[in-house]
């Protein structure tokens, strides 16, 4: 055996863990679970008979389908601008800090350490309509807060809300871009009469377009897929119905998956959602190619 | 800086996020306030965001010590101090074994797709062979794919191998490797100076001695921060729990599915008392692990990077 087949033979021995798990639970996993899509499957008998296109019909028909998605679509509308400008925010606070950083920057990033569940428990204490730490403090500006996790209109804030709380990691990924902005941009800029917004806009902006089209795209992609905080908050108890307006998509899924094992369906729920976020993520990406600046790219 | 780029660049976010963690001061910038009165507002700015995002660990704490009845007076010192809760807790709920599955769990899965994912990456990054690129590029790809697809497929291969109920499913699929953790790796496998793996070779070093011996130790800072990323995913991971462990006894569950489990326990709309003291106490005890994870993480990044960064 020559050198350079000798060579190869190693590097596909290295990578061979990948490519047998990629084969079963990823290209396998994907087949599987499309030709799932198209039968009628039964978890008793482990029967699978062919459906068609029943399931991707019902995706139409049930008309929890459209409802969960338009949650969805409705929470990831106001999560991801709301993540990024605090997100921004915060690192903007951290990047000017003269004294402190390590110590800020610790303590905004400490709450994405903590487990989506435990957020959520202690959230759903906080975000009590009554009795609530967060309506009490909106009292003494003499604001009624809402009956933030029943009033179906202010379920998605309030996940929206705890959603703020952890939004360490992408502030520290802002922070990062932040960091590599050249000072010398802003002493031409400040020569040039420049004042504060205006470096924001046509400075800092454009230099960490990168950073930013990074985040919008990692979190539409998280939003999508909402689960924990939904499920902990109103789907643990099968006995107690939970409102419409909690029902996201992942849970509405994991429901037909797991609940009522009508795995058909809930794998054709999932290339529908497989199919949207290619899509929203194709759009973002066209978006992003005219807006984001790579250095050393004409 | 400089030192902190080649070893974890910019770009992917646990790599842009260690690196702020480990950043060396930077120097003074231009744009940082100059006159006190600047200072100061920021100062305040930072200080009123620090006491919002440490609120809600103040308000858990003291809710952890307070009788039932108090939990909801948002005093941040309890008006009775119960610290009998913490007793009880291990009384209510089976939280001892919900941390001991969650920590098992938490290494198994952490220590197989480190060191999978280096093995793999280290294939990516030192070897010539046909169809590299179109391999590594699937690897990406499949960052992309949305857990939900593959979900119902997977569960059917973990049935079939008669793995329900056991932690199996829950890390098992981590010794394959993991597509990000690949790229983190191969990312600081290709910063390594390919004369020390020359040097190997002509000492008659063979590709496993290389990659074991010489690839691995350097690459501490990046394996443990795959380690610490990868802990931290397992000790949340709601959902596997829910799919393959929901059906056990709750001593088999981990601690997120605990604290869901607790939750209704207490609900009144299921027929508790509402003792949200215990599911704080809980909610604290498994949120804890995670704070001196992270402790220990950020110093640990730290003195990595110090100690190869010399060397590379």
């Amino acid at each position: 055996m020559n050198h350079r087949k000798r060579e190869a033979l190693t590097g596909y021995l290295f990578i061979s863990p990948w490519i047998i798990g990629f084969l079963v639970f990823t290209a396998g996993a994907m087949v599987y679970s499309l030709v799932i899509s198209f039968t009628h499957y039964s978890l008793a008998t482990g029967q699978a008979t062919p459906a068609g296109l029943t399931n991707y019909a019902e995706l139409f028909k049930d008309p929890k389908v459209a409802l969960s998605l338009g949650n969805t679509l409705f929470y990831a509308v106001m999560a991801v601008p709301a993540e990024i400008i605090v997100a921004l925010g915060l690192a903007l606070v951290l990047d000017r800090l003269s004294r402190g950083t390590a110590f800020f920057r610790t303590v905004y990033y400490l709450p994405k350490m903590t487990p989506a569940v435990a957020t959520a428990s202690v959230f759903f204490l906080l975000l009590n309509g009554n009795t609530g730490a967060v309506n009490k403090f909106l009292e003494a500006f003499g604001i009624r807060g809402p009956q933030w996790l029943v009033d179906p209109a202010w379920i998605k804030p309030s996940i929206v809300l705890m959603t703020l709380w952890t939004v360490g990691g992408t502030m520290v990924i802002f922070l990062a871009a932040l960091k590599n902005v050249g000072a010398e941009l802003y002493e031409v800029a400040a020569i040039d009469g420049a004042g504060p917004i205006r470096k924001f806009v046509s400075i800092t902006l454009p230099m960490i377009s990168g950073a930013m089209f990074f985040n919008v795209i990692v979190l539409s992609i998280a939003a999508f897929q909402v689960f924990d905080q939904a499920y902990v908050l109103f789907w643990r108890d099968q006995t107690n119905s939970a409102p419409d307006s909690s029902l996201f998509y992942a849970i509405y899924l994991f429901q037909q998956a797991f609940r009522q094992f009508d795995f058909g369906f809930a794998a054709a729920m999932a290339w529908l959602l497989f199919l949207i976020i290619l899509v929203i993520t194709l759009i973002q990406t066209k978006v992003g190619n005219r807006f984001v600046y790579y250095e050393g790219r004409r | 800086m400089a030192l902190t780029q080649q070893t974890i660049g910019a770009s992917a976010p646990a790599r842009a996020e260690a690196a702020v963690m480990v950043a060396p001061r930077p120097r003074r910038r231009l744009w940082r306030p100059q006159t006190f009165l600047g200072r100061f507002i920021l100062g305040v700015i930072a200080l009123a965001i620090t006491l919002l995002f440490l609120y809600p660990f103040a308000w858990l704490i003291a809710a952890s010590l307070k009788p039932r009845g108090e939990v909801f007076d948002n005093r941040l010192i309890p008006q009775t101090l119960q610290p009998q809760n913490y007793v009880e807790v291990w009384n209510q709920l089976p939280l001892l074994s919900w941390l001991f599955n969650s920590v098992s769990i938490a290494l198994l899965a952490a220590t197989a797709v480190a060191v999978s994912s280096s093995i793999v990456a280290f294939g990516f990054a030192r070897f010539q062979f046909p169809g590299r690129q179109v391999l590594f590029g699937l690897v990406l790809a499949t960052m992309m794919l949305p857990g939900a697809v593959t979900m119902i497929p997977i569960y059917l291969i973990w049935k079939e191998l008669g793995m329900l109920g056991t932690w199996v499913p829950l890390w098992g699929m981590n010794l394959f490797g993991s597509a990000f953790y690949i790229f983190l790796q191969r990312q600081f496998f290709l910063g390594l100076p390919s004369e020390l793996f020359d040097a190997a070779k002509l000492d008659g070093a063979g590709a496993w001695t290389q990659f074991w011996r010489i690839a691995m130790p350097l690459s501490i800072p990046s394996f443990i921060i795959v380690f610490l990323f990868e802990f931290q995913a397992s000790w949340n991971n709601l959902q596997a729990a829910l799919i393959y462990l929901n059906a056990g006894s709750p001593s088999d569950f981990t601690a997120p599915l605990g604290i869901a489990y607790a939750m209704t326990k207490y609900s009144p709309t299921a027929g508790g008392h509402g003792d949200y003291q215990y599911v704080m106490v809980a909610a604290l005890l498994v949120t804890l692990p995670m704070l001196i994870l992270f402790a220990f993480g950020q110093r640990y990044f730290v003195q990595g990077i110090a100690t190869t960064g010399t060397k590379g």
